[in-house]
C-alpha cells in the first residue's frame, strides 16, 4: 500500500508537495488504527497487548497532529455524518464515560471499549476511509471524542523506572518473606501458604480476578 | 562466494530427518523436555502431541534417534465465557515439562485461561487371573469359585496414557502467555498481560498474585507484560514490556531496567510496535538474556543494562514494509527465540517458512527454509537468501514474493545436541546435525 513506513517530518518541510501526502498517509493510518480497535466485536477476547500498541499508535498520531496544528475540532456536521463515524464516536464516548468509574463487571477494558452497539455500519469498516466526504468534517466528531479519552490518561514519559512502577502492586514485596521460604525449600512451601490469610472470595470461587472489586480486595488482603 | 563458504561452516550440515504433518491444526508451541528425549507440541485445536526419540540401536546405525509419536491427547477444549459472551480458545499457548522424578512424565499445558498438569505414563503389563471376574471382565458367581489364586502381571503391548492431574483455573483475566516451573518443583507461575500468579501444584483453588497492574491504569498505557521467565537458580524474574526489559530479584525493591537508547533517526509511528519484545530467554549459563523484537534479536549481559552486547538483524528488509505489515496485522506477530545447548548459537523464525541462525562466536548467520518442496528427507538444507534490491540472483527470493502467511513463530533446540524442532504452520520439522 505505501512505499515506505511513515516517518516524522518537521513542520517546516520545504517540500510542499510531500506534506499533504504525508498528512493523508497519517490520517489513513489513524483511520486504520481506529478500525482495528473497533474490530474487537470478535467472538474471542482480543489480545490486550495488540490493543495497547494500537492505542498507543493512535495517541502518537494525535500528539503529532496536535503539534502540527492539524488536530482541529471542526464544526460538527450534524446531519451528514457517516454512520460508521457515529458508531466510533459513540463507543469512544462510552469509554470516556466509564473511564472514571470503578472496575465494571467484566473487568476487561477491551470489552468495555466495545460494549457499545454491535451493529456495523452498512458499508462495513472500509467506509471509514471515505474519499468522497470531507475528511476534516467527518473526523471532527470522533476527534473530539478522542480528546476526551486521552484527557483521562496520565501522560508518562518513557524510560523512568519510578513511573513504570507507579502502578505495580505492592503485594509482591509483602510476599517476599513467603517467597523466600517457598522457593528452594520444599518444607516451608506449605507452611508459607497456610500462614497467609485465605482470599476473601467464597470457597468455590477460588481467586477470581476478573472482577474489578475482588481484585482490590485480594491485593489489600495480601498486604496485611 | 565467500558468504556461501561461511554459512556452510556453521550449520549447513543440518539434515532434514523427519517431518510429521499434523492433520488439522496450526502448531502453537514446541518444547523439548530436560533430557531432549521427548518433544511436546501444542496446537490450535487444544491437542498435545508428544514425540519420543528412538533409542539408537546398533542394527540401524543410520537411524540416529528419530522422533516418533509417543502420545496424543486433547488437553483443552473450547469454552464459552458466559459472563463476557466471549469464546475461550482451546489453543495451547505454552507447554512446560517438569523434571522427571519417576517413571511417569509430567507437563503443564495452558490455553488463554486455564493451566493443566498432565501425567503421561506407560503401561506394559496387565493383571490376569482375577478370582471374581473372568477373562472378559464379567463377574463370576461367587458360588462357583472353588479355589483362590493370586493374579499375576503379564506383559501387554505398550500403552501410553495421559491423564489430567490438576486443573488450575479462574485466576487470569487476560490471556496467559507464559508459565514457568520454579526451582523447588513444588510451585510454578503463570503470567498474563497484567498479572503473574504463583501456584502450588497441590492447590488448584488458590493462587497468589505476585505482580499485577489494575486494569484501569494498565489498559491504554504503554506497559503490558508480554512474557516472563524466572531463572532457575537465581530467582531472577524477567518481565518484558513492550520496549523495556525488567530483571527483578524478588528480594530487591526495584527491578533493573534493560533499555537501549532509541535511535532518533529511525523513529516512526511503528517504532514502539517493532521494539516491543515478543520473547525473552535466559541463556543456559544464566549470564545472558536474549530478547526478540519484530526485526532483531538482541543479547544482553545481565550486568549491563544500558545496551545489548549483541544485536542481530533477522529480516531488516521488512523495515520499509512496516505500514503494510501493520495493515495485515503481521507486525504483531510474536516470534520466539532459542539458545542452543552451549549458548553459542541462537535461532529464531521469520516469514516464508524461513528461520535464521546466528553463531555468536563466528558472527556468521544463515537463513534456512522449512518446507517440503525445498528439501528432501536426509538432504542437507540449502541456505536461502532474500534479495533486497537490485538484481535478483538465481536462488534468491525477492522481498515482495515472501509469503507472510507462512511464519515460523515457534522453534525449539534440544538441550544438549544439535537437534532443532521448527513449527511451520501445521507442520513440524525436526532437523539434526550431520555427524561424520
Amino acid at each position: 500500500m505505501f512505499a515506505r513506513g511513515l516517518k516524522r517530518k518537521c513542520a517546516e518541510d520545504d517540500e510542499a508537495a510531500a506534506v499533504p501526502a504525508y498528512s493523508l498517509q497519517r490520517q489513513s493510518l489513524l483511520d486504520m488504527s481506529l478500525v482495528k480497535l473497533q474490530l474487537c466485536h470478535m467472538l474471542v477476547e482480543p489480545n490486550l497487548c495488540r490493543s495497547v500498541l494500537i492505542a498507543n499508535t493512535v495517541r502518537q498520531i494525535r500528539e503529532e497532529m496536535t503539534q502540527d496544528g492539524s488536530w482541529r475540532v471542526a464544526a460538527p456536521q450534524a446531519a451528514e455524518r457517516a454512520p460508521l463515524d457515529r458508531l466510533v464516536s459513540t463507543e469512544l464516548l462510552c469509554r470516556s464515560a466509564q473511564a472514571g468509574a470503578p472496575g465494571p463487571a467484566s473487568g476487561n477494558p477491551a470489552a468495555e471499549l466495545c460494549a457499545g452497539p454491535t451493529a456495523q455500519a452498512p458499508g462495513g469498516p472500509s467506509s471509514s476511509v471515505d474519499e468522497g466526504a470531507d475528511p476534516r468534517g467527518d473526523r471532527g466528531s470522533f476527534q473530539k471524542s478522542l480528546d476526551q479519552i486521552f484527557e483521562t490518561l496520565e501522560s508518562k514519559s518513557p524510560g523512568c523506572v519510578d513511573e513504570l512502577l507507579a502502578d505495580v502492586d505492592s503485594s509482591y514485596y509483602d510476599l517476599d518473606a513467603v517467597l523466600t521460604g517457598m522457593v528452594g525449600s520444599a518444607q516451608s512451601a506449605h507452611d508459607g501458604l497456610e500462614a497467609l490469610p485465605p482470599p476473601a472470595a467464597p470457597a468455590g470461587a477460588g481467586c477470581r480476578s476478573d472482577l474489578g472489586e475482588p481484585d482490590h480486595v485480594v491485593e489489600i488482603l495480601v498486604e496485611t | 562466494m565467500e558468504e556461501d563458504i561461511d554459512t556452510r561452516k556453521i550449520n549447513n550440515s543440518f539434515l532434514r530427518d523427519h517431518s510429521y504433518a499434523t492433520e488439522a491444526d496450526i502448531i502453537s508451541t514446541v518444547e523439548f523436555n530436560h533430557t531432549g528425549e521427548l518433544l511436546a507440541t501444542g496446537d490450535k485445536g487444544g491437542r498435545v502431541v508428544i514425540f519420543q526419540r528412538e533409542q539408537e540401536s546398533k542394527n540401524q546405525v543410520h537411524r540416529r534417534g528419530e522422533y516418533n509419536v509417543y502420545s496424543t491427547f486433547q488437553s483443552h477444549e473450547p469454552e464459552f465465557d458466559y459472563l463476557k459472551s466471549l469464546e475461550i480458545e482451546e489453543k495451547i499457548n505454552k507447554i512446560r515439562w517438569l523434571p522427571q522424578q519417576n517413571a511417569a512424565y509430567f507437563l503443564l499445558s495452558t490455553n488463554d485461561k486455564t493451566v493443566k498438569l498432565w501425567k503421561v505414563s506407560e503401561r506394559d503389563k496387565r493383571p490376569e487371573g482375577y478370582n471374581l471376574k473372568d477373562e472378559e471382565g464379567r463377574l463370576r458367581d461367587p458360588a462357583t469359585i472353588t479355589s483362590l489364586r493370586v493374579p499375576v502381571l503379564r506383559p501387554m503391548d505398550l500403552m501410553v496414557e495421559a491423564a489430567p492431574r490438576r486443573v488450575f483455573a479462574n485466576a487470569h483475566t487476560y490471556h496467559i502467555n507464559s508459565i514457568s516451573v520454579n526451582s523447588d518443583y513444588e510451585t510454578y507461575m503463570s503470567a498474563d498481560d497484567l498479572r503473574i500468579n504463583l501456584w502450588n501444584f497441590e492447590i488448584t483453588n488458590q493462587s497468589f498474585s505476585i505482580l499485577s497492574w489494575g486494569p484501569r491504569t494498565g489498559w491504554l498505557e504503554r506497559r503490558v507484560l508480554s512474557s516472563f521467565q524466572p531463572h532457575q537458580c537465581r530467582n531472577l524474574y524477567l518481565l518484558s514490556y513492550p520496549k523495556h526489559l525488567l530483571a527483578w530479584h524478588h528480594q530487591q525493591a526495584q527491578p533493573r531496567v534493560f533499555e537501549e537508547p532509541e535511535d532518533p533517526s529511525n523513529r516512526s509511528f511503528f517504532s514502539e510496535i517493532i521494539s516491543s519484545i515478543s520473547d525473552v530467554k535466559f541463556s543456559h549459563s544464566g549470564r545472558y538474556i536474549m530478547t526478540r523484537d519484530y526485526l532483531t534479536v538482541k543479547v544482553w549481559d545481565l550486568n549491563m543494562e544500558n545496551r545489548p552486547i549483541e544485536t542481530y538483524q533477522v529480516h531488516d528488509y521488512l523495515r520499509s514494509k512496516l505500514c503494510s505489515l501493520y495493515e495485515n496485522d503481521c507486525i504483531f506477530d510474536k516470534f520466539e527465540c532459542v539458545w542452543n545447548g552451549s549458548d553459542s548459537v541462537i535461532m529464531t523464525g521469520s516469514y516464508n517458512n524461513f528461520f535464521r541462525m546466528f553463531d555468536r562466536n563466528t558472527k556468521r548467520d544463515v537463513t534456512l527454509e522449512a518446507s517440503r518442496e525445498n528439501s528432501k528427507p536426509r538432504a542437507i538444507l540449502k541456505p536461502r537468501k532474500v534479495c533486497v534490491g537490485g538484481k535478483r540472483r538465481k536462488d534468491e527470493i525477492s522481498v515482495d514474493s515472501l509469503d507472510f502467511s507462512k511464519k515460523i513463530l515457534h522453534t525449539a533446540w534440544h538441550p544438549s545436541e544439535n537437534i532443532i524442532a521448527v513449527a511451520a504452520t501445521n507442520n513440524l520439522y525436526i532437523f539434526q546435525d550431520k555427524v561424520n
